[in-house]
């Protein structure tokens, strides 16, 4: 499966003679849409105008208290890894991972270290923006654990005591550990749009990066080709990326930064200790960071104050039946049910669930799947954007789009009058009528949109028109086939509605005809 | 009657039969506080004011006619590791000296349910962290047998506050005998639950795997009345059994017929004091006079239990008192020149020696390269002792033996030999690791004139197999009737 990939890397100059592997995994760690935190009572809000007011003695972490785990949190973490294709451990516990930090009142985190809930999956991406070939990233584990509060510190300069938000402490938290199975930067940003695709569409997580619901650390290192032998460059871990485009374009950096660092040092793995360092992002450069222990030991134990979870059949059973179709097996389907493009398939998906419901509803009403794709990435898309809404918020709904569509297929409707009626539809949404059936209906009628499609009430006005236009007749019989469109037009305007295709086709036929005649 | 020479079941009786009202019994518990702990030293703080007011609606309800809770208006004595929302909870430390908790135990909870009259909190070891409560940050308990010697510890404050008549029962903690020993040492009866029996929450934890909550009473139906009332399930905390609670008053003075006895040849070998084995040997012949069955049990294991005991319980602790670091509640240093600084300032300062001397060894057990060797192989062991006990109980119904190898020692002895302090759990300590039920009931006295203590323990969730074993040698003897000297030679102001 490893496919190597030579890349060509900006912005800093590499002989690119050399040929190399990139050699990335991310460490993707997302917050769980529970109702309370993860051993307590708390709730679970992104709440940052408000510190420490979702807080009770088990987050403060006061003495004598004690952790009791959240089995909704447990469920969606095993929904989760399920629909990662991992496997789910029978019997897992719970560890404390130790080290001192303010934002973590116990100093130390409850967290799954040798037996976490699940492990050994793997997440299906593109292996272009084509979307031509897919690649199986390998996923090593994926284990629940209590999110830390958040230190604030004063941004000034000296002087100000920091501060610790802990609304955020116990905050139920995904880690998702990927196998350094990704071969590029782009592949490590679609691995996670793709991630956050499958979460937002299970509904375990909104993935919003801004709020820290989402965040990744890479790993990333070189294995250089020279000659027979492969060398390995030192491990890097990049953190500090809060978009996914900081992701790419950091390991893009650290491509460059690497190869340049070997020809200066010549330093392998394991040479040097596992380097961390930040991306910068108005720099657009990783820079070094001191590590926050120097070896750090968590000495992880076993948290005497939980008892081990056992998973039955039966729970996997309910939590695989709870199962949405997945992103990946809808892209499919939508591919093979509808005719979509690989293309269309994704831009749909991609958008997320609500949105390929939408699709799919129109392409079910109106029976023609690859015209409800066109409109639905074309014009609801776009309309979307510039209102900047979701789907949920659209004004024109899915049935009102297929009713509308339907009249297109039936040619009742050209596409561009289609189109007029879908503009006038949004116009009158903006200003207090809504969408409907009879509404589509009204603006047809009243602006004489429906195609006439009768041979008789048209062979008369095509008669005359050729009449009228003997020129442009025999230009046409002559070969010029360009002169047809001046007779479309005019009969067009004499018949509003005139289905164009029925009108070429009667004017080719009477002006040929009545050439044989 | 003298109120506080009285046992709880004689209290309650006078106090349903309006002979006593809850004020008076509470108050005579507070002048006894008032004049005798000026010697014991047994209470880190009392709270007059707030237990008056509770009797006082104690008094109110029976007046009403209004059914009361199981301890109708019993005083009760509280080590102060226990939280208790609005009153300070200082674990003996100065890292908690100015601590007030914003709830209460779980215990707190049912004995406030059960109309218990909290009278005040109970001096331990600095986080129940030793043998004699001479590792509190703030007194030293004497024992109010001998003001010269030890109350044991950690419970050693609510043990003596029980010795001493200055309160009728008392709730201390247990991780490896800090029930057992003490009251061994002040004569008095204190059982250690089954792990899981009574709620943890709230219970400021040392060990936690090892962890339990548990009575003193000045005879058995006292500890077996108190345990009633704390046992039970508690959604709070997942290592709680949600089974449940036996009646153990009902049932108390039923003999257990057929009664099989296991004594431990492990147990009466050298370091076992030879009076406190004459006692042990004494009531063995009370209990065959009664128709048991003495047979001898082996616990092999039972030899590797003070050194498991010693990576497991400071592994634990190590990581349970890691939050205490200054930041966001308890003591924080008043001099420092960064983060770091200030962790180890404020747990320099905050913490006292043997307190720093277990999380230093559970630190070093926890670590990497050392896990495997010492926290693993100990849980290792642990799974062994408690097959002993296993294969012990399939033979006897329960195991009687001593409860520390000799009566309380002096104050001071031991400070500067911590393996010998160590010592002195050593046949309380199994009972931890095993996670069974162990209860310690006034046998004897030495020629010095100090108590000493007979263990039972009994499979888990025997508690009332265990009370009941004790008290058929209770009804036998008059041990737990001895009162020290103290409380006979009335005080100035008494
Ligand atoms: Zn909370």
């Amino acid at each position: 499966m490893a496919k190597r990939v030579a890349q060509r890397v900006e912005p800093m100059a590499t002989d690119t003679t050399k040929d190399y592997t990139v050699v990335i995994g991310l460490e993707v760690h997302v917050q769980l849409l529970t109702k309370t935190k993860v051993f307590c009572g708390c709730v679970n809000l992104f709440n940052p105008e408000n510190p420490n007011v979702q807080t009770c003695p088990v987050c403060l972490g006061m003495p004598g208290v004690l952790p009791v785990m959240n089995r909704e949190a447990f469920r969606l973490a095993l929904k989760t890894a399920l629909a990662l294709n991992c496997r789910i451990a029978r019997f897992t516990k719970w560890d404390r991972k130790q080290y001192y930090y303010p934002d973590l009142p116990k100093n130390y985190q409850i967290s799954q270290y040798d037996l976490p809930f699940s492990h050994d999956g793997w997440l299906e991406v593109a292996s272009d923006e084509e979307f031509s070939e897919k690649r199986r990233i390998g996923i090593i584990r994926v284990h629940l654990e209590e999110d830390a509060g958040k230190n604030l510190h004063d941004e000034t300069g000296r002087g100000t005591d920091s501060r610790v938000d802990l609304n955020r402490a116990g905050t139920p938290l995904l880690e998702i550990v990927s196998k350094p199975d990704i071969r590029s930067p782009a592949e490590a940003r679609r691995y996670l749009e793709e991630l956050k695709l499958l979460l937002t569409y299970l509904g375990v997580s909104d993935c919003n990066m801004q709020e820290g619901s989402l965040r990744c650390d890479a790993n990333i290192n070189l294995h250089l080709q020279e000659g027979d032998e492969t060398i390995a460059t030192p491990i890097v871990e990049v953190k500090n990326l809060n978009s996914f485009r900081a992701v790419e374009l950091a390991l893009q950096y650290e491509v460059g930064r690497q190869l340049d660092e070997f020809r200066s040092t010549g330093h392998r793995l394991g040479d040097v200790p596992k380097q961390t360092r930040g991306w910068d992002e108005k720099r657009e450069i990783t820079f070094g960071q001191r590590g926050k222990e120097e070896a750090s030991d968590y000495r992880y134990f076993p948290d005497p104050d939980l008892v081990p979870v056992t998973v039955s059949d039966k729970l996997l059973e309910e939590i695989r039946g709870e199962l949405c179709e997945l992103p990946a097996a809808r892209r499919e389907r939508f591919r093979q049910q509808y005719g979509l493009s690989q293309y269309d398939a994704s831009v749909i998906i991609d958008q997320g669930r609500r949105f390929a419901d939408y699709f799919e509803r129109v392409a079910q009403e109106c029976e023609d799947g690859k015209q409800a794709a066109n409109w639905v990435t074309q014009d609801v898309l776009r309309e979307m954007n510039q209102r900047k809404v979701d789907i949920d918020k659209f004004p024109i709904s899915a049935d009102d789009l297929a009713f509308l569509l339907k009249k297109i297929s039936a040619r009742e409707l050209t596409t561009k009058s289609a189109r007029d009626v879908f503009a006038e539809l949004l116009a009158g949404a903006d200003s207090g009528t809504p969408p409907s059936a009879g509404r589509i209906d009204q603006i047809i009628n009243e602006r004489g949109l429906a195609l006439v499609s009768d041979a008789g009430q048209l062979e008369g006005v095509i008669t005359a028109v050729i009449a009228r236009n003997e020129k442009a007749a025999n230009d046409f019989r002559n070969g010029k086939q360009a002169a047809i469109g001046r007779l479309i037009g005019e009969v067009m305007r004499e018949v509003k509605g005139a289905d164009p295709k029925l009108v070429r086709q009667m004017l080719i036929e009477k002006i040929v005809g009545s050439e044989e005649a | 009657m003298e109120i506080t020479q009285a046992t709880a079941a004689e209290l309650l009786r006078a106090m349903e039969q309006n002979e006593l009202s809850c004020v008076e019994v509470t108050q005579a518990f507070l002048d006894a506080i008032q004049t005798r702990d000026v010697a014991v030293q047994a209470f880190l703080h009392v709270d007059p004011e707030r237990a008056l007011q509770q009797a006082e609606a104690v008094d109110q309800k029976r007046r009403n006619g209004q059914s009361l809770g199981r301890l109708g208006g019993l005083p009760v004595a509280v080590k102060d590791v226990l939280c208790t929302q609005g009153q300070p909870t200082t674990c003996a430390s100065r890292m908690l000296q100015n601590f007030v908790p914003p709830y209460d135990a779980h215990v707190i909870e049912r004995l406030k349910a059960e109309d218990a009259v909290l009278l005040g909190k109970t001096n331990m070891d600095e986080f129940a962290m030793g043998s004699s409560t001479e590792n509190s940050a703030f007194q030293k308990t004497r024992n109010p047998w001998n003001l010269e010697h030890a109350p044991g510890g950690s419970s050693g404050g609510s043990a003596a506050a029980v010795a001493a008549g200055m309160a009728p029962i008392a709730v201390g903690s247990d991780t490896g005998g800090s029930i057992r020993q003490p009251a061994s040492f002040c004569g008095v009866v204190g059982m250690k639950p089954t792990y899981g029996r009574v709620s943890r929450y709230g219970l400021v934890a040392y060990a936690s795997s090892l962890d339990q909550i548990g009575p003193f009473a000045n005879d058995v139906h006292g500890a077996a009345l108190l345990m009633e009332v704390l046992a039970g399930y508690d959604s709070r905390d997942s290592t709680c059994a949600d089974r449940p609670v036996p009646r153990y008053t009902e049932r108390l003075d039923q003999p257990l017929d057929g009664l099989r006895i296991g004594i431990v040849e492990e147990h009466f070998t050298e370091g076992l004091d030879a009076e406190v084995e004459s006692a042990v040997q004494d009531a063995l012949k009370i209990y065959e006079s009664l128709g048991a069955r003495i047979e001898k049990v082996r616990l092999p294991h039972s030899r590797y239990a003070v050194a498991t005991y010693y990576l497991i319980a400071p592994s634990e602790a190590s990581s349970n008192l890691a939050r205490y670091d200054g930041v966001h509640y308890g003591f924080r240093a008043q001099q420092f020149s960064n983060m770091v600084d200030m962790y180890s300032t404020t747990r320099g300062e905050g913490f006292g020696a043997e307190v720093k001397r277990r999380i230093m060894l559970g630190t070093y057990a926890l670590s990497a390269g050392y896990y495997d060797a010492y926290y693993l192989k100990a849980l290792k062991v642990l799974r062994l002792i408690r097959r002993d006990f296993d294969e012990a109980f399939a033979k006897v119904d329960v195991i009687a033996g001593p409860v520390s190898p000799t009566p309380a020692f002096r104050i001071g002895e031991l400070v500067d030999d911590p393996l010998a302090m160590y010592l002195s759990d050593i046949y309380t300590i199994s009972a931890n690791l095993a996670g069974i039920p162990g209860i310690s009931i006034p046998a004897g006295l030495s020629r010095e004139g100090l108590p000493i203590g007979l263990q039972l323990m009994a499979p888990p969730f025997e508690e009332e197999r265990l009370l009941r074993a004790a008290r058929m040698f209770e009804r036998e003897t008059d041990w737990h009737r001895r009162r020290p000297k103290l409380m006979l030679t009335p005080q100035a102001g008494e």
